[in-house]
Parts: structure tokens; sequence; C-alpha cells
């Protein structure tokens, strides 16, 4: 009962805060902000991307086999680069202004649609690596710090550095070979069981089960770093005097591990994840190319080696928009967090 | 006794022959799993010609002919063909009763179409094969006439079906040929059609049921998995998640481990149109490399049989010259170039090579590229030749060689069963011109090997091309405008129950029609 008021209590707060005029300003100032800097980035980006040598009407006619001079104009005409730069920014930035990301003429498709297409399956397996990292990473953090100068703070200290340290498509490799290979438990490529015909929850089990080792494997690099940042904010935080006074009160010690000194000391954790929140759209490629799981991140590097510029363009844009929408909830997380922070 | 001994004996032989029948008798039913790799950029095969979009989009597309592991035409969407008037006219006469994927009946206005309208606007090959010809009609609904300017010797192996697809005239006729909507859902006569393609993911395929030889295709289905990583395909083989692993999919080190297993078997044939051809492009135009003693030298270098041994698993062939051994007209009576690094360091003293550093331009493609690159700059650092690696990716390989932009680059070429059609344009004067990776790159320029090519190509009958390419073979072996490394051998790695995958010169390309599985 007291637990239900106290999580209704927090909800009514939040929507306080929400209703705010000040919170209100200062959202409408940072999607000012965002507007500027995502136009800054596809402006850089598009620099940028013609930097590096090659064009996708060459990509095109060295695949062809047999390709000559008039066979890259050719292409070059279909893809509008044989247009003045100046010109090609322009009609690019123009899309951009109306949310149309152009045409991917590799792949003969609106940018838009392979990149919505691709998106879900990046958000499933970031956003399960997500949830992994940061529950376990939290959970075995504060344990190391309850349990601190004993055996398993020692264990905990030690498997984290481990995962920190070691290379992540070497973790997908050695998975795929223990899991897959040798003991046959779980896929080893692929986000389902293909030509099974599979549907509604058998579908979504295999989904799940396909979705094991990849979102352990991105989701083992940041678990370590919030053990370590976890249970080194936690130790500062059990050093303070209303830590003591609670102690001295009698309260329970696992509600002062929990209510007093976690709470207090998620704030660096929380920072972290809203940068690794930001990244869930484009920092899966390795797991993803290992693992054939078909998301944004292998799109964008393919991208990349074709050189298909709208389609690069399109990961960019829609990844730096991610990364300013999560920093925005991670500044509104704070407050809902530690009532102390204000907005401004 | 004896009689019993005998008895014995016809019940074995009995047995044997019924195993023997029952081997070779193709099952019908069930789905075979492919890796392709990279994922096409599209299927409609008269748009796209690379490598993973032959693969899968020639089981949906025919061409006229297809062509046996010797490269002898066969019959596909033509049953008989007949050239007249000296080698100018090829009439074929096309299968009745062929329908499209939706339907349609397929007939001489489709090849008509294909070869008039259609590929010379998108296929690169097609397009300047075409310009040996003068007319192209159809006689009746299933007769297709070529005249040619004149004899062209190679006209025959142009219709296999990379080279010229058969497209439906009723779909793209009057369209814009780029965005017709059929172009992601591709109709053709093939065996297999199109049912659905998950983006990174898989290509799926299903039998076409109304197919124009009966019985057949014999798969009901066939899925193309895109799995980008090598270890993970290999990975894939040895689990069961996949039966093939087509040409170019696997890392050579992983052969030998996976063709031990008893489920797992091997082939190097289906690869005999392309032919692939491996060598260094020289930059002719620039010293050192514009004296020929240079050139020798890097020849004599290079330990060729070394560099197959260590790095392509013992898969390849040493080649002699321009010319594949798989290739028509292949002559090996010509000046060669054994691993001697004395001879090397002699001609190059000879030449008062002054130890200028070179730039080598690896192929990007993969580890076992990077170290043969690697064991060639070994080579020539050996014999004095100072080498630095260029590191780049495909699209700037391209660039390079599109611009001219290196010293030595690696490079490898398909030969399309024909010199005609896949040597002659590396080494003719004609064809340096900045902008493609697959011209004469390297700037290599000799009027005498320019009018032989010519003339080879047009001389008929045979005996008079063998001449002629045979001379052209001894002058480029002594001039050596590129440094030959490999024949390169591309091998399909397969499932053992997977029977009669390899049944023409192009392999998986469009051999699924025949393929089937004992299991």
């Amino acid at each position: 009962m007291a637990r239900a008021g106290q999580t209704f209590s927090f909800l009514l707060r939040s929507s306080f805060l929400w209703c705010d005029v000040n919170k209100l300003v200062f959202i409408g100032k940072r999607l000012i902000q965002a507007v500027f800097v995502l136009l800054f980035i596809v402006v850089l980006n598009f620099f940028l991307i013609r930097a590096a040598p090659g064009d996708p009407a060459q990509v095109m006619a060295g695949e062809a086999g047999a390709g000559d001079e008039a066979y890259v104009e050719q292409l070059r005409e279909k893809f509008g680069l044989d247009r003045p730069l100046h010109e090609q920014l322009f009609r690019y930035v123009g899309g951009i202004i109306t949310l149309d990301m152009g045409y991917s003429y590799r792949q003969e498709q609106p940018v838009a649609k392979l990149i919505f297409e691709r998106l879900p399956a990046t958000l499933l397996l970031t956003g399960a690596a997500f949830l992994v990292s940061i529950l376990l990473g939290v959970l075995l953090g504060a344990l190391a710090a309850a349990r601190v100068g004993r055996w398993a703070d020692s264990l905990i200290t030690v498997v984290a550095l481990i995962f920190y340290a070691t290379p992540l498509f070497w973790i997908a490799l050695m998975a795929v070979l223990l899991f897959s290979v040798q003991l046959g438990w779980l896929p080893g490529f692929g986000m389902e069981t293909v030509g099974a015909g599979l549907h509604g929850l058998a579908h979504s089990l295999d989904i799940v089960k396909h979705l094991i080792l990849p979102s352990l494997t991105l989701g083992l690099f940041f678990m370590a770093i919030y053990a370590r940042m976890t249970r080194a904010s936690m130790l500062e935080v059990v050093d303070l005097d209303f830590v003591k006074t609670a102690k001295a009160k009698g309260v329970h010690p696992g509600r002062i591990w929990r209510v007093h000194v976690l709470r207090n000391a998620i704030l660096p954790v929380v920072t972290l994840a809203g940068i690794q929140a930001g990244q869930l759209v484009g920092g899966a490629v390795l797991t993803e190319t290992v693992f054939a799981w078909p998301g944004i991140g292998r799109l964008m590097f393919d991208a990349l080696l074709q050189r298909d510029y709208n389609l690069l363009l399109g990961v960019f844009f829609i990844s730096s928009a991610m990364v300013i929408l999560f920093n925005l909830v991670t500044d509104f997380f704070y407050t809902l967090v530690d009532p102390r922070i204000e907005l401004k | 006794m004896l009689k019993k001994f005998l008895a014995i004996v016809v019940i074995s032989v009995l047995v044997t022959m019924v195993n023997l029948v029952n081997a070779e008798t193709p099952k019908p039913g069930g789905s075979i799993n492919v890796v392709i790799q990279p994922e096409p950029p599209g299927l409609m095969l008269g748009l796209v010609q690379n490598g993973p979009t032959q693969m899968v989009a020639g089981n949906i597309y025919e061409g006229l002919l297809r062509y046996d592991n010797d490269l002898k035409p066969m019959p596909s969407l033509a049953t008989k063909w007949e050239i007249t008037e000296g080698g100018t006219v090829y009439t074929f006469n096309l299968k009745k009763g062929v329908t499209w994927h939706d339907g349609k009946p397929m007939t001489a206005a489709d090849v008509v179409f294909t070869a008039t309208e259609f590929l010379p606007k998108g296929h690169p090959r097609w397009r300047v094969t075409k310009t040996n010809v003068t007319k192209i009609e159809a006689l009746d609904d299933y007769t297709v006439r070529f005249t040619l300017k004149q004899p062209f010797g190679p006209f025959l192996g142009a219709f296999e079906v990379g080279s010229m697809p058969i497209i439906p005239k009723h779909i793209y006729a009057g369209t814009d040929f780029k965005s017709n909507p059929a172009n992601n859902h591709p109709i053709g006569t093939g065996p297999f059609k199109f049912n659905e393609w998950k983006k990174g993911s898989y290509i799926h395929l299903v039998k076409n049921e109304n197919y124009h030889i009966d019985g057949q295709p014999y798969l009901d289905e066939i899925y193309w998995h895109v799995i980008p990583d090598a270890a993970a395909r290999a990975v894939a083989i040895e689990t069961g998640k996949v039966d093939i692993l087509v040409p170019g999919s696997i890392e050579y080190w992983d052969i030998p481990r996976l063709t031990k297993r008893d489920d797992i078997c091997m082939t190097s044939k289906g690869r005999e149109f392309f032919a692939p051809h491996c060598w260094m492009w020289i930059n002719n135009r620039n010293a050192p490399m514009s004296d020929k003693r240079f050139r020798q030298a890097i020849m004599y270098a290079i330990n060729r049989e070394f560099v197959r041994e260590a790095v392509w698993n013992g898969m390849g062939g040493i080649p002699t010259g321009p010319i594949s051994s798989k290739t028509r007209f292949y002559d090996d009576d010509v000046k060669k170039y054994p691993y001697d690094p004395e001879k090397a360091k002699a001609l190059l003293k000879e030449m008062g090579y002054d130890g200028t550093p070179v730039r080598l331009l690896p192929i990007p493609y993969g580890e076992t590229w990077q170290r043969f690159a690697e064991v060639v700059r070994q080579n020539l650092q050996d014999v004095g030749i100072k080498v630095k690696l260029v590191a780049t990716d495909v699209a700037g390989w391209n660039q390079k060689q599109n611009e001219w932009d290196f010293d030595l680059a690696f490079t490898y070429l398909y030969q399309y069963g024909d010199p005609a059609l896949g040597v002659a344009r590396s080494y003719i004067t004609s064809n340096i011109a900045k902008g493609s990776p697959w011209n004469n790159v390297g700037g290599y320029s000799n009027p005498k090997v320019d009018e032989l090519f010519a003339n080879a190509a047009v001389a008929y009958p045979d005996a008079k091309r063998q001449e002629l390419y045979t001379e052209v073979q001894k002058i480029l072996a002594e001039d050596v405008p590129v440094a030959w490394l490999l024949e390169l051998d591309f091998p399909t790695i397969h499932k053992c129950d997977v029977q009669n995958l390899i049944s023409t010169g192009i392999g998986v390309n469009n051999g699924f029609v025949d393929a089937w599985l004992n299991r």
C-alpha cells in the first residue's frame, strides 16, 4: 500500500513537471536548437562523404564488370552527380526540410523506406542490449558496492574488466563458436528461422531466441561500464552524513542501499545511459555484421562502402535526431531522479 | 557351390544397379538454403549485372542458350540455332509454350525488344556486342535472326543469361525501364519465381509450377541468406543452417576444415565461362614500369606457386599469359616466367633501376587478398623493388584505377568464354580511357597487338582465330603489360546431398533448375 502510494506520488510529480510552463519553454528552446544542429550535421556530412575517394557511379560500373566511360557517365546522370555540387546540396537540404530523405539510386527505393524497414530490427537489438546492460550493470555494481572488499566485489570487478577490455567482435565470434557450433543451443546468425513459417507467439519466441547472443554480446561492454560506475558512485555516497543518519535511525540496510544510496548515486549512470541510448540507431555495426542481424548499422556500413550518398546521409540524419532526442529525455530524467535539479 | 557363387554375384550386381539408378534419379521437393554475399542491389538482371545479382536472378530469368562445362552451347529458350552466310547470320528457333511468370507467352518479340531496346540502355556488355550487329528481326513468333556486319567468332557465346537475359516486352515496353515497378518483383521465364525479399536478411524464390521443362525444377524453393561475416558463413554451413556457399563467399583457410567433413563437398566446376583471371596492373605510362625489363623482373620475382599454396590453399592455376587455360584459343607456347629472383635482379641491374619505390594497390575484397598483396610485396622487396601498400576500400580502389592513380594494382577479370569478349579489352589501345577499372587501365599500347585482336575477333573459321590468338599471346608474354598472377579457382562448397548443382559453365548462376536434394 505504502509502495503504491509512493509510485502514484512519483507519477503525479512527473505530470506536474510536465505541465510546468518553464519546462515547456525549455523543450521549445531545445527543439529549435535541434533543428539547427541537424541541418549543420546534414551539411557537414554531405561534404565529408564526397571527400572520400570514389562515387556510386564508379562502384556500380565496377560491379557491372564491363563498364566503360559512357556507362559511368550514364550512371552519374541518373544519380544526379553530374550537377554542380551546390545544386546537389540545395536539392538535398531542400528535401530534408520537408522530411524527404531522397532516393537510393543503387537500390531503386526511397531512402526513408529502406531505413524504416531496417530500423525496428536495430531498435530491438540495441534496446534489448541497453536493458541488459543497464539492469545487469546497476545490479552488479550495487552488489559489488554492498560487498566491498569481499570475494563477490573482486569477482564482479574482474568480470567487468574482462568484458570492458575484450573487443566486441571477439566476444561475438566466441559466443557463436560456443553456443551455436559446439553446444547447438542458440542460432548463430539471422533474426529468425527463415522458411519455418512461424506465426504469432512462436514467431516472437523464435526472434527472442535469435536475439539472445547478439544482445548479450552488445550489452556486455556497457554492462561492465555501468557496473564499475555504479560501484564507485555508491561507495562515495555511502560515506555521506545522511546515510549515517539513516543507519543510526535503524532503517533497514536494504532500504538504505536502495532508497538512499542507489538513488543518490545513479546520476552518472543516467548520463551514460543517455549517451548509450542516443547510439541505439548507429552503434551496432559490428554485432549486426557478425550475427547477420538485418539492422541499420549494416545498412549504413554497406552504404558507406557503396558510396550510396543519399542512403548514408539519411541514416546519419536519423541517428543524429535520435541522439538529440535522447539527450532531451535524459535531461528530463535527471529532474525525476533528483527534484533539486532544474531545467534551464 | 558354383551355382551359389554365381547367384550371389548376380544378386550383388542387380542390387548395385538398383542403387545406382536410385542415386541418379532426381527426387522432387525440398527447400534449399544458399548464402549470397554481398546482398544484391537489385534483381532486375537487365539493369544490374553484379555478381550476386547474376547468381540469384540467373534462376529467375533465362537466356537463349546455356553452356556446358566445356563452354559448348546447349538449348535454353532457343532449341535450335543455325549459323549461315559465312558466319554473319545467326537464326534461333525458340521453344514453344514458354510462359512468363505472369502467364503471358514468351515470343520472338520479347527477344527482339530485349536486344534492340532494353539491354542497349542498361547492359554495357551487350551494348558492346551489339555493335557487331546490323539487324535483329523476328521472322515469326518463334524465330529470331541476328545479322552481323561481318563474322564475329564469339557471338554464339553472348547468349548466357547474365550476358543477355530475355526481358518481358509486355511489362517494359513504353515505360521508364529504371523506375518500372516490376524491377522490385522481377518477372522472368526461369525455373524459379521471385516471392519475397526481406532486405538484409534473405531472398525467397519459389518453384515455377509452369516451367517449360516437365518435372523441373526439382526443388520447391530457394532461400538466399545474406550473411556478411565470413566466419559466420562458415559456421552456417557447419551447423547445417545453409546448404551451399557460393563461389567467393568462403575464406580459403576455412576450406580444409569444412571439406574434411563427410557431409560437405566441394567442386571447382561452374566457373569455366567466367574463368576469373588475376593479374597485377602495371602502369606502363610511368618509369620504372614503362621499361619492359622492369615488368619482366616483376614476373620472375613473384613466387606464384608459393602464393597459390600459402594464400589460396593450393587452388587455382598458374597463368602463362592473357588468356586463361579454361578459355577458348589458349596456347601455352609462350615465353615462361618461372620463379627466379636472380634473373629479376639481373634485369633490374641491366636497366639501371634506381630503387624508386612503387605503390601497390591490393584488392579490398577481404583478408585473402590482403595476404596475397603482402606476399607479393615481400617477393618484390627481396629483389630490391621497394613497395608501399596502399590502403583503400572498394570505391577508392575503383577510383584509383579509373584515374590511373597507381603504380601496381591487383585486379581480376572475367573472360566470358572468348578472348574477344573478355581479354582484348585489357590490352588494346582504343580501350585506354579514364573512367572504368575494366578497360586498358595499364595503358599498354602496341599496334600489332591491336591489329591481331581486331582480326581475331572477326576471323573465320576458328582455326584462323587460333592462329591469330597464338601470335598475340606470344607478343604479350614477351612484353608483359601486366603481371599475370593466378587463374582463380572459386569453389562451390555444398552439402553432399545436394545433387547436380553444377550443370553448366556458370554453375549456381543457372544451375538450380537441375539441382535436387538426396534427403
